[in-house]
């Protein structure tokens, strides 16, 4: 029971920055009807810059604000000079710009910065809570990662919904004709959305960075994981990228705890097969795709 | 079912092949505007002539002097470059496979790399345990084990389309390697198998002596070994490429909805182009695991996938010889990267990743610059001159006869 308890807190955490990494793959679909399948890398590489400060000897918080900030920066720049070009092309040629950004961001890394593991530290402490007589699976760190995702999913809300650069947004995503017959910039939108998703990907690599080791390929998993998260939620709806992660962060810690840990992936695969099989529109899906 | 669409002579029907190959809708294709008359050639000289008309012995003619060649290229190579032969053997079938797929049907798979860790397994494992097993047996059930798993993919397949597929691919790429863990003990863990590469028949080895005056090393009788199978692995997809599936497969890419409306059963379709690759996919990996001599899980990362799909970019989508092209730039690239970054004073560690990041950026480049590839680029060039010149004979001919008929008119 107790082992129960520890795994659904850790599945907790773990979804919950799964989300949000899911969360970054649905912003940039709807914005751009493209899967980025580099946002990981791109994810990875800005992870890798907050962490060059904190070797540099500056705190984790001036570390966080480099890799956010960047994160917004290789987003943005990625749409406007790779992604545009490909934008109303064959779906498979997007999908095959986002694979070279994939293996071009983790081969960049692994140039400049060592491919090999590294240390990253935690903003807060890695030994788990007492209640009482007992010790939970749960750290300060864990509190901290889930506050933050939690603040940054609000603050997307709320932009979302209450202010006029979200209308433009959402104008820009539903429709980009009548959108930009209203007079909204769709160009700036959709670069505005990639690097928003630039923006909360560097938020979650550094988050499942914290405490644990980094590698050039440490976010290949977190991509995976993201996408069936965002599939799992229908790819274009927030709140269900946000459950899809849950889904996904619970059978992980499930599956690790109680199988074997080498067998995640396969259980990932096997959960978007089956939801794909069943919903090919996800979980939540209402809308009907339109053929002609 | 469809009825197969009618059948126009010759040298019409390749040049439309070629076009549609090329997704070059929108254009018309130069064999219509030739006309079935005028595209025929008036006098055939030489070597030509013996040039038969069926393209199954075209392309049975075409492999067998591809392997007469590799047999002189073997003979005149140095052993490092006969590996890089060998190496270039096991990549040839599986990205013709992937050609297959993604250039002719239109998906996208990621999941190539771990299709050939299936093939390889499969290979290390029953030359493991099976005494005496000949290779062609081993190879065999190889192909058909990874077929087997293209179906249960490809059935998922069928029902995704573009992003959808390359996500579970994906997903099927980085978690494959992890289930060499879990089965620790039957697949060797991290460590991987090694494999028994197959020895040579004594009278296949007297005869290659016979034939070409030198012995029949081990290595030279796998790289004899993995071309023979690698081309007809071509042979096979050429066909097919041109038969009715090849041009099914297509219309499906072009338009799933006038696919469809033309009685294409897009399901089915789809999972057979999925099968017939993955079984592709399967020869490769069996003959990486014997060319390599070692079936190990870090040899099929995400990375292999990605490189394979760089190979059927620089090729060009859907065509089978920029898959052998491709191929090759995989093999010789590769060494040649790395080896200028270590010029350049990288370490060994930073000039290995070189490699990715060049692909990455070709990748990328590519398809802003140049989406058909290097044979793609070239064709629609050709093609492109070959129009506009049938175009000026006609209607330099259209002028003619028109000023005949007002000259008779008048008269």
């Amino acid at each position: 029971m107790q082992q129960f308890v520890n795994l659904t807190l850790n599945g907790i955490v773990l979804g919950a920055v799964y989300g949000a990494f899911a969360l970054t793959l649905v912003l940039i679909y709807r914005a751009t009807r493209i899967i980025n399948f580099g946002q990981g890398a791109m994810a990875m590489f800005s992870t890798y810059l907050g962490l060059q400060v904190v070797q540099a000897g500056y705190s984790y918080w001036l570390a966080l604000l480099v890799a956010l900030v960047s994160g917004f920066v290789i987003g943005g720049v990625v749409e406007r000079v790779v992604v545009r070009p490909v934008e109303k092309g064959p779906e498979i040629n997007a999908v095959i710009v986002t694979l070279g950004l994939f293996i071009g961001f983790i081969a960049l890394a692994a140039i400049l910065f060592g491919n090999t593991f590294e240390s990253f530290p935690a903003p807060f402490a890695l030994s788990g809570i007492t209640v009482g007589e007992t010790n939970v699976a749960i750290t300060p760190n864990d509190l901290y990662r889930l506050a933050a995702v939690l603040v940054a999913m609000a603050a997307l809300a709320a932009l979302f919904r209450f202010t006029d650069l979200g209308l433009q947004l959402r104008a820009a995503a539903f429709g980009q004709e009548v959108a930009r017959l209203l007079g909204v910039r769709v160009g700036r939108m959709l670069t505005l959305g990639w690097a928003m998703a630039g923006f909360f990907g560097a938020l979650a690599g550094m988050l499942i960075a914290g405490g644990g080791l980094v590698s050039p390929n440490f976010m290949d998993f977190v991509i995976v994981f993201g996408f069936v998260a965002a599939v799992l939620g229908g790819l274009d709806s927030f709140l269900g990228a946000v459950v899809g992660g849950l889904i996904l962060g619970l059978t992980n810690t499930y599956v690790a705890g109680y199988l074997d840990s080498s067998l995640v992936t396969m259980a990932a695969l096997a959960i978007l097969v089956t939801v794909l099989l069943l919903r090919p529109g996800g979980l939540f899906s209402s809308s009907v795709a339109r053929k002609v | 079912m469809t009825s197969p669409t009618p059948e126009q002579p010759g040298q019409d029907e390749a040049a439309q092949d070629e076009a549609a190959e090329l997704g070059t809708s929108g254009k018309q294709p130069a064999g219509a505007i030739a006309g079935p008359t005028s595209g025929v050639p008036s006098s055939t000289s030489g070597l030509v002539r013996y040039w038969p008309e069926s393209t199954l012995l075209q392309h049975v003619l075409l492999m067998l002097l591809a392997f007469v060649g590799i047999v002189l290229l073997i003979e005149s190579l140095g052993g490092f470059q006969v590996s890089q032969l060998a190496q270039m053997a096991y990549y040839v079938p599986a990205v013709a496979g992937l050609t297959l797929l993604t250039g002719v049907n239109g998906q996208i798979s990621l999941g190539h790399g771990a299709l050939m860790a299936v093939g390889a397994y499969t290979t290390a494992l029953l030359l493991m345990h099976v005494e005496g097993i000949p290779y062609s047996v081993v190879l065999l059930t190889s192909v058909l084990t990874t077929a087997l798993v293209g179906v249960v993919v490809g059935a998922a397949a069928s029902r995704l389309h573009g992003p959808y597929l390359a996500g579970a691919t994906l997903a099927l790429a980085v978690g494959l390697p992890g289930l060499t863990l879990y089965f620790e003990h039957e697949l060797g863990g991290e460590q991987g198998l090694r494999v028994q590469p197959p020895q040579a028949p004594e009278w296949f080895g007297s005869a290659y002596f016979f034939v070409t005056g030198t012995d029949l090393t081990g290595s030279k009788y796998v790289t004899l070994v993995c071309w023979a199978a690698a081309l007809v692995v071509l042979l096979l997809l050429s066909n097919l490429l041109k038969s009715r599936f090849g041009r099914m497969w297509r219309a499906v890419r072009d338009d799933e909805v006038a696919a469809q409306l033309a009685g294409i059963n897009l399901g089915r379709n789809r999972v057979l182009a999925f099968v017939v690759s993955a079984a592709c996919a399967g020869v490769g990996g069996s003959l990486l695991a014997i060319v390599v001599r070692l079936a190990s899980p870090v040899g099929f990362t995400i990375v292999l996938s990605i490189f394979l799909l760089v190979a059927i970019v620089i090729g060009g989508l859907g065509s089978l010889t920029g898959a052998v092209l491709g191929s090759a730039l995989l093999v010789f690239l590769i060494p040649f990267v790395t080896d200028t970054g270590l010029g350049a004073g990288l370490s060994s560690a930073q000039a290995a990743n070189l490699a990715p990041l060049v692909f990455g950026i070709f990748l990328i480049v590519i398809m802003l610059a140049a989406p058909q590839g290097v044979v793609g680029t070239i064709r629609l060039k050709y093609l492109t001159r070959k129009a506009a010149r049938q175009m000026a004979a006609l209607q330099q001919q259209a002028a003619a006869t028109g000023g005949a008929q007002r000259d008779g008119g008048a008269g």
